[in-house]
Formats: C-alpha cells, structure tokens, sequence
C-alpha cells in the first residue's frame, strides 16, 4: 500500500526520514508511513501527516518536530493533518518493521493473524527477545493506542505488540 | 453557517467526549492494571475522535470558535450528549455495560456515517471504525466474562444492565437536526438502526447467559439538551480548568 503515498522529492526525503516517532524513537517517521505528502512551493514546504489512531498524542510533537527539521536546514514548513484514507499498519515499511523488532516491540501481523492472537485462540507472536512464538496476550490494551499487552512464556519477558490496524 | 450540521456534529461528538471523561475519571482507579489502561484508552480514542470533529465544527462556527472553546465553555443545554454515556461509573459492570451497549450503537452509526455525502464526516467515520470495532470487541469479551462468571459477577453485570436498559431506546430517536441531515444525505437515520442494535446486543446477552431486561418505559432528553442530573457534575470538572483560567493552554 506504500505506493499511496505521492512521490516525495529526494532532499525533502531526507530531512523527513530523520524525524522519528516520538514513542518509537528508534523508528523514522517516513518507515512509520504517517508522512503522506511534501511538496515544496514558494519555497514553503507543505507536508501532511496521517494520525496511527485518532487520540495518538505523538502527532502534535511529530507536526512541530517536522516544522524544527525543516527551519534547521533554513526552509520554511507547514503541517497539515490528514485522516483520509485512514493509516494502517501496512504502511509501516519493511525496515521499519525490523526496527521495531530490534527495539523489542514484536511487529503487527496480517489481520487473520492479528485477531486469531488477540482473541487468545493461536500462538502466532514472536518473541522480540528469544524468537519463542511461545507467547500469551496479557491485555488487549497496551503502554499506547496503537499496542496490545503480551508476555513470552519461555523466556518469561513482557513486551508489547503493535496491532493490526487495516 | 449550517446551523443543522454544526448541532449534527454536536450530537455525534458530544458522546464521544462525555463517554470519554467518565472513563478517564478510571485513569489510576481500574480494577485491574490492564483493565485501567484499557479504559483510558478507549478514552483516549474517543477523545481523538471528537477532536476531528470539534475542529470541523469549529471551522463551520467561524468567529473565535475553536476545539477548545466547543469542549469546555458550552452550557449544560447546548451539550448534545444521550443520557447514557453521562451515567456513573459506580462499579466496573455499570462501566461495561454503559461501554458495551454504546460500542454496539457507535459501531453501527460510524459504518453508516462513512457514506456520508459530507467528506469529513466521512473521513472521520472511516478512521474511527477501526478503532471502535477493537472497542466493541473488548467490551463484549467482558460481557461474556462477567456474564458467564461467578454468581457475583453474573448478578452484578444483569443488575447493571437492568438499569442501564431505560437509557437505550433514546440512541434511535431522531431529532430535528438529525432529520435535516438525514434529507441532505449528510446525516444517518438512526432510527433505522435499533433493529440490528438490539439483535447484536441481544446475541451476545445470550452467549453470556445474561436475561435481555424487560423493561416498557424509556428515558430521553440528553439529544435535546436535557440533561441527568449527573451532567453538571461532569461538566463541572470537565471546564474547570478554562473557567478558572480563561484562555489557559497547556
């Protein structure tokens, strides 16, 4: 589903990509797939970014930090917050998939396997931290909106899972 | 301004917040940690939600309307919320039970809402299904697990719902601005989602061994502004902060 978002111009790319989620902060904002446009014009640049979930209180800090990236390297930007069409998981890229892994949040599965795991029917989460698929939902609801609660029962360590959102 | 869209808006959204403070009032107080932050939550979800939506009826206001101004320095009448969502939270069956028979409405409304011919609602509608539908999904998990309990908690979630039942018949009735709406294509007949409402609640009662309340009388007002007698409470603590200190910002 990436290939939504428009093209976005090499250079603006970059300052983009080095803006990171605010709660994830080992995750860049444009692996987050919540950057849904920049364009420069009149030598302002307008960007618009999706919310994850409506209430998520990182996009107040990702708009401002985006604006602080732009004015460091001299130019001027406006943030525009867009909910059509509405954020999923499948936006968050490859890479950013991994370093969710690496940071020790297991990575949301397709959405069969998201509700199979959330309804405590299947073992299908992996373990960030032993690999271990040996794994048990705690809560539903987990440290923000976008995460569920889950607990390895081999290595007996406690991480989130970012959910499924389509 | 469309004075018919803006009340619509209210109607919709008001719900949302006031549902929202009852259950941010759980922030640090759940009967459980994970049942805490699941609640709060939710809260924060809604609270998102009527941030969408205050700020397009703000746009529509005009003037010096804004989210803020619409969210804490309304009076009680002017506030559009049903009686349902204002009722407390008393123990955690009134709480799931308030959720739980809210989720099924507000579910229904938003799969109706995103055809809506107006683009915001329904880019709105669209974003909040998703997380609704996770909403409905964990209110009636515990439907069935307080129903399908102990005596205690089987007792405690029937009574709960026994009394929480006269407040739900006021969710299809449809007011003026909701007519309005419903005729420029904007708006969604609520009316004519109380069959499937009480034959999705009524299912999932079952599952959960929990009787369907048999009760003839119903109670209304909160569409039209009049309010329980928990709402100035509510809103008390809700604007205290703006009142206080006009104009204050975090």
């Amino acid at each position: 589903m990436t290939e939504q978002i428009q093209h976005i111009d090499q250079k603006l790319f970059e300052i983009l990509e080095a803006v990171s989620d605010p709660e994830i902060p080992v995750l860049s904002i444009m692996e987050m797939g919540v950057v849904r446009s920049a364009k420069l014009q009149d030598g302002i640049v307008n960007v618009q970014i999706t919310p994850t979930y409506s209430g998520c209180p990182a996009m107040d800090v990702i708009g401002d930090d985006i604006i602080k990236a732009f004015q460091e390297k001299g130019l001027e930007a406006k943030v525009e917050l867009v909910l059509s069409p509405a954020w999923t998981t499948d936006w968050i890229t490859p890479k950013g998939r991994l370093a969710l892994e690496k940071y020790g949040i297991a990575s949301p599965l397709n959405e069969t396997a998201d509700k199979e795991a959330l309804l405590g029917n299947k073992k299908l989460v992996k373990c960030p931290q032993c690999g271990s698929f040996n794994t048990k939902l705690v809560s539903q609801f987990g440290s923000t909106a976008c995460k569920a609660f889950f607990q390895c029962e081999d290595c007996l360590e406690p991480f989130d899972y970012f959910k499924c959102l389509k | 301004m469309n004075n018919n869209l803006v009340q619509y808006i209210f109607s919709i959204a008001d719900n949302s917040l006031i549902l929202g403070q009852r259950l941010g009032e759980l922030c640090g107080h759940g009967p459980s940690l994970e049942t805490d932050i699941a609640m709060t939550n939710i809260s924060l979800d809604l609270f998102g939600q009527v941030r969408s939506y205050y700020q397009y009826a703000a746009k529509l206001i005009g003037d010096d309307a804004t989210e803020d101004t619409i969210a804490f320095l309304r009076k009680e009448r002017d506030y559009k919320n049903v009686l349902l969502v204002e009722q407390p939270n008393r123990d955690f069956a009134y709480s799931i039970g308030r959720q739980f028979l809210f989720d099924v409405y507000h579910l229904l409304l938003l799969q109706e809402l995103q055809n809506s011919s107006d683009a915001t609602l329904s880019a709105i509608a669209k974003k909040s299904i998703k997380e609704v539908s996770y909403h409905t999904r964990f209110s009636s998990d515990w439907i069935r697990r307080l129903g399908d309990g102990t005596e205690e908690s089987h007792n405690r979630i029937q009574t709960a719902l026994n009394d929480l039942w006269v407040f739900t018949e006021e969710l299809f009735h449809q007011t003026n601005a909701e007519k309005a709406m419903v005729s420029e294509g904007i708006g969604v007949d609520v009316s004519q989602l109380k069959e499937a409402f009480y034959k999705k609640v009524n299912t999932i009662l079952e599952e959960s061994t929990l009787q369907t309340p048999n009760i003839e009388y119903f109670q209304k007002g909160g569409k039209q502004g009049i309010h329980s007698e928990h709402m100035g409470y509510i809103l008390t603590e809700l604007q205290y902060m703006q009142r206080t200190y006009p104009n204050m910002t975090w």
